[in-house]
């Protein structure tokens, strides 16, 4: 672990800090104009986090010690994944602390203590939304295994920055089992980010919702943690799709030039990808609750699929 | 016989096999005669590489044939089909997708595992597709059985003949033209036959429904 190495790894975390509430706001944004609405400003995420850090927290009178160390549990859970996924360069000294499947872990740790919490208080709103959250998180968990194994199999390792640089720098070949990995990994980043075809991030109080159910009963700094914690999942989850299957941009170890081109490319493939999501958000419908296993089985197919698909026609 | 090839008959097989496994899970009528075209226009595809890519000239012909009677003719008489016998926008409702789709994976998987030594002896291009085949073979057969409705069966018996003639381009170089011609002619034949027996179906019966043919007596 050189001086080098620390500060791109201090730069990684300042970077998804930063670009984490930005990439919710631009996504709004597109969603805005999308819809014909006028649009929040990008920095309204920003605005929303200041106001509710100034604010009293007000915590229920039944609520013990893990309704308040939640929002810190999950905000470290989710600023570890983004620290360890290659955002900006693959030389990470705390990537070799956690491979692909201890993220999957870490986003499991995450979402287990969101739903206590939510059960702590003891309201039937959150009971039902950690009961949803959990549905949601055991069928879109294997898909996303899936999803990773298929990458690793053909890099040759779980580690997320070997499997990023072989990705990066394997000549332009058609690989199948990439293009159904993913579409899996698109559904499945859908369902655990609470968007549109399964959850709407955009309603209070509605029979229908999940993410807002879990948050229900935060106040305070610890809700400011929590929608700071949430855009962190999405911001990891996207930079993980664009690592694994946009992967140029990405500095290798030592390459300064690279990294100064990294933190562009970076933004450019985030509001790329934002726009998609906003797209994704406005012609699709969400769907009833008793539809949601079909749609992450249809992920865990593909993830299948593609596994299948790589290691039998080696494509 | 350039890599490029290779990968693109690969990119077809994976595109047969997923077409395959959107047609087990699809409910609507309509979608799923599309998604057969679509199907029949990948086998196209694939086709045609392999001609080009071996130079074997028949095989164009075969890709020809293909698309004109299952991307264009069988689809329109489908939906022609549909239209007179008023089930466009039908809905089969008691199928159970997600555990389909588990079988489905397993028969993939079983599929490869029997076209495994057979490949072995072809020296064929894309010796590989022989398993997504064999396995779009079978998940049409499954089609055949979990379906009840009398028009989807025929497009997984249609869907079925498609992964044979896959089959048939990926372990040789596709069959003699005779062979070729005398199927598309029986598929032709076939899906017409087919549609004058829905019709008599349906007037027996009123519905399309074919669990009412294992009565043999009224009662």
């Amino acid at each position: 672990m050189n001086l080098e190495g620390i500060l791109a790894q201090l730069t990684a975390m300042v970077v998804a800090l930063v670009l984490a509430p930005l990439l919710v706001g631009w996504v709004n944004q597109c969603r805005a104009w999308l819809q014909n609405r006028r649009a929040p400003p990008l920095t309204q995420q920003f605005r929303t986090l200041h106001k509710l850090f100034c604010k009293e927290s007000v915590v229920a009178y039944d609520a013990t010690a893990l309704f308040r160390l939640t929002p810190y549990i999950v905000f470290g859970c989710m600023l570890l994944a983004c620290m360890i996924i290659p955002t900006l360069s693959t030389n990470l000294p705390l990537a070799p602390a956690a491979d692909a499947i201890a993220l999957v872990g870490l986003f499991a740790l995450a979402r287990l203590f969101i739903s206590l919490a939510a059960m702590d208080i003891g309201t039937a709103f959150g009971t039902m939304g950690a009961r949803r959250e959990m549905l949601v998180g055991f069928l879109a968990e294997p898909a996303f295994l899936m999803v990773l194994f298929t990458a690793s199999l053909i890099s040759n390792s779980t580690s997320l920055a070997t499997i990023v640089g072989t990705l990066a720098h394997r000549e332009l070949t058609i690989l199948p089992s990439l293009a159904f990995a993913g579409v899996a990994f698109t559904m499945v980043s859908l369902a655990e980010n609470a968007r549109i075809p399964v959850d709407n991030p955009a309603t209070h109080l509605e029979l229908t919702m999940i993410h807002e159910a879990l948050v229900l009963e935060y106040s305070g700094r610890h809700l400011a943690l929590m929608e700071w914690a949430a855009s962190l999942k999405l911001f990891a989850y996207s930079c993980a799709g664009l690592a694994l299957f946009f992967p140029w941009g990405v500095a290798e170890a030592n390459d300064r030039v690279a990294l100064a081109f990294a933190l562009p490319v970076l933004v450019a493939k985030l509001a790329a990808g934002g726009f998609a999501l906003a797209l994704i958000e406005t012609i699709l419908a969400k769907m009833r609750i008793f539809r949601v296993p079909e749609f992450l089985a249809t992920a865990f197919l593909l993830g299948v699929l593609a596994l299948l698909v790589h290691l039998l026609l080696g494509a | 016989m350039t890599s490029f090839s290779t990968q693109l008959v690969n990119l077809f097989a994976a595109v047969l096999l997923l077409i395959a496994f959107a047609m087990l899970s699809q409910r609507r009528i309509v979608a799923l005669i599309n998604l057969f075209a679509l199907q029949g226009l990948a086998l196209v595809g694939s086709t045609v590489t392999v001609a080009y890519a071996t130079g074997q000239h028949h095989l164009y012909y075969s890709a020809g044939i293909t698309f004109a009677l299952k991307v264009v003719v069988l689809p329109l008489i489908l939906h022609r089909l549909i239209r007179k016998l008023n089930v466009k926008w039908d809905i089969e409702t008691l199928i159970n997708i997600p555990s389909m789709m588990l079988v489905g994976i397993v028969l993939v998987i079983f599929a490869f595992n029997l076209a495994l030594p057979i490949s072995e002896f072809s020296r064929s291009v894309s010796r590989g597709t022989l398993g997504i085949a064999l396995a779009c073979v079978l998940m049409s057969f499954l089609m055949m059985i979990t379906r009840s409705k009398a028009v989807p069966q025929v497009i997984g018996f249609l869907s079925m003949e498609n992964g044979l003639f896959f089959a048939a381009t990926s372990a040789t170089f596709g069959m003699p033209m005779v062979v070729e011609l005398g199927i598309a002619l029986d598929v032709l034949v076939g899906m017409v036959i087919l549609g004058v027996f829905m019709f008599q179906i349906r007037e027996q019966f009123d519905s399309l429904d074919i669990s009412h043919l294992e009565k043999l007596k009224e009662d």
